[in-house]
């Protein structure tokens, strides 16, 4: 696999399969592992970022799980191509940011991905398609044992797995999941939840991760606790709350088709209108669109549409991707041009 | 440092923002920090704010004086450092800075034990919280020391029980010697 071959594919986690897809995008679950004694990656020098990189690649080279990933050492990156990646959900924002000595690991269904040398020596996450914490938290556990075997983790009885940040100390990890709210948004009762969510010491997000705001409704609800729980006990508190707001959506979505269901019509068919037929749009005229588009999709309003196209979109109409596909540098209204392209060969094929 | 807002305070929280390479430095006392917790909590998120609440630490500890000297031997981060990042250096300065960062944890955690998993080969279960011993051996002095560390710990069950345990052996320690003083009075009044 080669990182060109990216582009053409979509995302394991992207596909619109698995339980409660209509509502929940994605589950993922991350672990943040150290190095005993190699300073964290902001205070140490080269070497050190450089001895972390060659423990790391050799022990993702000899476990099965990590075998055939794609190893990329960033430096040899330019800033579409890091943007890109991160676009994708496979990194964050801060790696591509400052990416001296570090390196990205993804396997080739994208489904793994493992920061080296970001905030922590480690950050391994598993995203899956749907409402499937447990089937991630798995697949990470079994990653997370045989890298234990490899490498020195930095780990104490009595505090767990030790991180540069405080406040991801204990078990290193955090699971969230990916929900698309329309009508919980729609109706008004989005403020309520997420202060209820608040109150459960669960952490709010937007598309992006940390620092990202809310749009198209998209929402990433984390847990923000990782000390004095057990990692299973995490699970569970965060698939009880995911439940509960599942449920509110679906009846929002209910009330919406019974008593405002031209409303809700004219604004899925508009929105899927524009979108076929627009030569200059926005992103964020596009995510407010492709969202509605979706809500009419589960709501069997549209139906000559796969959901998984819908949610390729999101990520195909991002900056980064609109470059790679172009092959060349873009300007913003350039973009916008593109965009509508993309999206009009796609959503008409 | 004084606040980048008001010009007036000592700046005590510091955050870092990157937008588009450029990296841009803000300084704020408690005050202003405060009026603008709701936007930058949106803006920077809990991590960047640490660095404010590490002086909550600090307090607790009770040892204003020595933090700045502190440094991890390891590594070379001093407290200050960590104050400032609101990062540690590796993972050796969870020793050096254990005294701060016990109370720290509780705070953000609501917890200061690991109760998950280890890797394969080491204890499955982190040992129970130690809860502080109190044998009739214990001398006045082993509990006010134990008494300290649940503070420390913010195991405030533990404390009260440690202070109510502290205060009974004192009185026993005085008892003698008043039940003495008050046989003489009554020797003396015969």
């Amino acid at each position: 696999m080669r990182f060109e071959d990216l582009l053409g594919q979509t995302s394991g986690w992207l596909k619109g399969i698995g339980p409660n897809s209509d509502i929940v995008i994605s589950s993922r679950v991350r672990l943040a592992r150290n190095f005993t004694k190699i300073p964290f990656p902001h205070w140490g020098k080269k070497q050190d970022a450089e001895q972390v990189l060659v423990m790391a690649e050799n022990a993702f080279k000899n476990t099965e799980l990590l075998r055939d990933g794609l190893f990329l050492r960033l430096d040899d990156f330019d800033n579409v191509d890091k943007q890109f990646l991160v676009e994708r959900h496979l990194m964050s924002t801060e790696h591509a940011t400052r990416s001296n000595q570090k390196a990205l690991l993804v396997t080739p269904d994208e489904n793994i991905a493992i920061m080296v040398n970001e905030e922590d020596h480690l950050r391994m996450q598993v995203m899956e398609s749907g409402f499937d914490l447990d089937g991630t938290w798995n697949i990470m556990n079994m990653i997370d044992n045989r890298l234990a075997e490899l490498l020195p983790y930095a780990v104490r009885r009595d505090l767990g797995y030790l991180t540069a940040c405080p406040t991801n100390t204990g078990t290193g990890m955090r699971g969230s999941v990916m929900l698309h709210l329309p009508a919980l948004v729609m109706t008004r009762q989005i403020n309520r939840v997420l202060e209820a969510i608040a109150k459960l010491s669960f952490t709010t997000r937007g598309l992006y991760g940390e620092g990202t705001q809310a749009s198209g409704n998209f929402f990433q609800i984390s847990n923000q606790v990782s000390l004095g729980q057990k990692e299973e006990e995490i699970i569970g508190n965060i698939k009880g709350v995911i439940k509960q707001i599942i449920e509110h959506e679906e009846k929002a979505r209910e009330s919406l088709l019974a008593e405002h269901k031209e409303l809700l019509e004219d604004r899925v068919w508009r929105s899927y209108g524009t979108l076929k037929n627009a030569h200059i749009i926005s992103s964020n005229e596009t995510v407010e669109l492709l969202s509605m588009l979706r809500l009419g999709n589960d709501l069997a309003i549209v139906r000559d549409i796969e959901r998984g196209l819908i949610n390729e979109l999101f990520i195909l109409t991002q900056p980064a991707h609109l470059q790679k596909l172009e092959n060349k540098k873009l300007s913003a209204n350039e973009r916008d041009v593109k965009r509508a392209q993309i999206i009009r060969e796609r959503i008409t094929k | 440092m004084l606040c980048n807002l008001c010009n007036k305070n000592q700046a005590t929280v510091h955050l870092t923002e990157i937008v588009d390479d450029q990296m841009s430095e803000l300084h704020l006392c408690d005050e202003c920090a405060r009026k603008k917790s709701m936007q930058m909590e949106q803006q920077f998120g809990l991590s960047d704010l640490l660095a404010g609440l590490v002086d909550y630490g600090k307090q607790l500890g009770g040892a204003e004086k020595d933090s700045p000297a502190m440094q991890c031997a390891n590594c070379g981060l001093t407290y200050e450092d960590f104050r400032k990042i609101g990062r540690l250096g590796c993972s050796e300065c969870y020793t050096s800075f254990a005294k701060y960062l016990g109370p720290l944890l509780k705070r953000i955690h609501g917890a200061s034990m690991h109760t998950g998993k280890m890797p394969p080969g080491q204890a499955p279960e982190a040992p129970r919280p130690q809860k502080a011993k109190i044998t009739k051996e214990s001398t006045i002095d082993e509990l006010k020391s134990s008494l300290q560390q649940a503070i420390e710990h913010e195991e405030f069950e533990d404390a009260a029980r440690l202070r109510d345990k502290i205060k009974e052996l004192e009185q026993k320690a005085k008892e003698p010697e008043s039940n003495k003083q008050t046989e003489k009075k009554r020797k003396t009044k015969q």
